[in-house]
């Protein structure tokens, strides 16, 4: 902010960020796991909750719970309001340029399966192509497939490089005029790789191309605007920002919102129904088929607005400190492999032992207390790409230390000494 | 709960050896059974050779990857049922199953596949301990289809 960058000394205080004190809003890790305490890293799959988010919930359903955009009465009217300041906090988190262009869904899967459905379906015929990337999560492939494979569309797929970072070049020979959607994660799963969305965009929309991002993994760890971006589908899993399962938000322009066909038929989408004719309700209100999850609205508002309490940029600072920091630690340990080495990177450190499954890996660290995913984490193509069944991966969140980036190192070498 | 020394137990240096050296690791061209046995949550993946002669097994190897676990399993499995029946083979099946289940009747039956008795500790790992089981099963039965844990 520039009235910070005014005054040095609170430039200073600034970038002191008390990880020490962001933890205890989080009751769930001040706990033991096979008698050690709980090492979290495995944020990418789902973060952790702060109280803030819990007791939105809990006051929700102490004290408002009702059906919203229904009842005349007092709880449905509270309800009501609560849950349309969520779609206002969504729209400031992400720099949408109106609170109509957020609409809510279960999370990223829903959110990319509903624009390949209606958007997908209208636009994208017999030999037209859409492309994604080769680091794609299953979720930002299998809906494309479908698509492609109702309409006999073909699905284009961008490569990368051994790094794990997008061949732009390779990208933008694939853009050719039959070219009907672009789809590309913002910060990969598997691999951790930023990619350039901004280019991607203007490449895409040169040639009149939209393009949907699939910010899963981005949302929680990099400050976002859609606007910015220029891109015209951006999605987010609220489980993923600190919030609850269940509840998503996809970010869409008005301009292609108002020109798709809903999404699913029901309740709340609709403005007038008789058996011979429906008109359906306006935006956002037509995507938003039946009662939504309510209380997990209520609750990714929570996880929003703390967020913005500690800064996103702040956290980006943070965990760009802890990736460096075991990255550095990791690839010192002889036979450890790092899969995803791409210059722009976020979040999570996937990694390889050599002979040693990654399974193996994940049981002897949760010996350790230390949770990591290991498998494929739902990219199989990336691990074709790699040529490895699966990694170990270590995924980092706001609340995560340098001393338990040690105690993973710490964990890793035990691995070899049970398995070496 | 698991500690140390229950991945001791899961880890056996048995387990170890096996994992690292895996005995009949090998494609067996003229078996007359063969499936594939896939883990999608994780990636492991086998093929198993059979050749039942007269009812029993005469041959049988197997060729893929997976963790520890599950290929200390397969190399171990092969070893145990080279010459048994189908109707052996089946028994063992159960027995083993039980085993890494936490259901064991009569553990001394299994010889040397009793060190698999640790998986029980750790509920996720028994599709990993019964992989390579459950393709057998299905290269006897003879489906063609893979067989999958999920």
């Amino acid at each position: 902010m520039s009235t910070v960058a005014k005054f040095p000394e609170k430039i200073h205080a600034a970038s002191l960020y008390d990880v020490q004190k962001v933890r205890k809003d989080f009751p769930i890790l001040h706990q033991t796991v096979h008698g050690r305490p709980l090492v979290y890293l495995d944020n990418a799959a789902t973060t952790q909750k702060p109280l803030a988010v819990i007791e939105a919930i809990e006051s929700y359903y102490c004290h408002d719970n009702s059906n919203i955009h229904r009842g005349v009465h007092t709880l449905s009217e509270r309800a009501t309001e609560a849950y349309e300041k969520v779609r206002v906090t969504a729209q400031k988190f992400l720099n949408a340029a109106d609170y109509k262009e957020i609409i809510f869904v279960r999370g990223t899967t829903e959110a990319i399966n509903l624009v390949a459905q209606t958007y997908g379906r209208k636009n994208v015929g017999s030999g037209d192509e859409v492309l994604i990337t080769a680091m794609e999560h299953h979720s930002n492939i299998v809906p494309w497939q479908l698509l492609c494979e109702e309409k006999g569309a073909r699905l284009r797929v961008a490569p990368i490089n051994d790094r794990g970072e997008l061949l732009l070049d390779e990208f933008e020979k694939l853009l050719g005029p039959k070219t009907k959607f672009v789809a590309v994660a913002h910060l990969s799963n598997a691999l951790g790789t930023i990619n350039p969305v901004r280019e991607i965009v203007r490449m895409a929309h040169s040639r009149n191309v939209p393009v949907l991002v699939d910010g899963a993994q981005a949302a929680p760890r990099m400050q976002v605007d859609v606007q910015a971006l220029d891109c015209d589908f951006y999605a987010l899993s609220g489980h993923k920002v600190y919030g609850p399962t269940g509840i998503g938000v996809l970010y869409g322009k008005t301009s292609l919102l108002e020109a798709m066909p809903p999404y699913q038929g029901g309740g709340d989408m609709i403005a007038s129904v008789t058996f011979e004719k429906t008109v359906y309700n306006r935006l956002p209100y037509k995507f938003e088929a039946g009662t939504p999850n309510i209380a997990a609205t209520i609750g990714l508002g929570a996880a929003f607005e703390y967020l913005n309490s500690l800064g996103v940029e702040q956290i980006e600072q943070h965990e760009a400190g802890l990736l460096a920091y075991a990255t550095k630690s990791v690839e010192t340990i002889p036979g450890v492999k790092v899969v995803g080495t791409a210059k722009e990177k976020a979040g999570v450190l996937s990694f390889v032992m050599d002979d040693i499954h990654p399974h193996d890996i994940g049981t002897i660290l949760d010996t350790e207390g230390i949770a990591v995913r290991t498998g494929h984490h739902c990219a199989q193509p990336v691990m074709q790409r790699f040529n490895i069944p699966a990694t170990a991966r270590a995924s980092f969140g706001l609340y995560n230390t340098r001393e338990e980036v040690d105690a993973l190192v710490k964990g890793i070498r035990k691995v070899q000494e049970v398995l070496g | 709960m698991s500690d140390v020394r229950e991945l001791r137990d899961l880890y056996q240096e048995v387990i170890l050896e096996h994992s690292k050296k895996p005995k009949n690791f090998r494609a067996i061209d003229s078996a007359n059974h063969k499936a594939e046995g896939f883990n999608p949550l994780c990636g492991d993946h086998f093929t198993i050779y059979v050749d039942v002669k007269d009812g029993s097994i005469s041959d049988i190897g197997f060729q893929g990857s997976g963790c520890a676990i599950s290929k200390a399993s397969a190399s171990m499995m092969t070893q145990m049922l080279k010459g048994k029946t189908e109707t052996e083979a089946e028994g063992i099946f159960t027995r083993f199953h039980g085993l890494v289940t936490g259901h064991a009747g009569d553990e001394q039956d299994l010889g040397k596949l009793a060190v698999f008795a640790g998986v029980s500790e750790f509920p996720l790992r028994v599709k990993c301990a019964t992989l390579a089981w459950h393709a057998l099963r299905a290269a006897l039965k003879g489906d063609q289809e893979a067989v999958s844990t999920e």
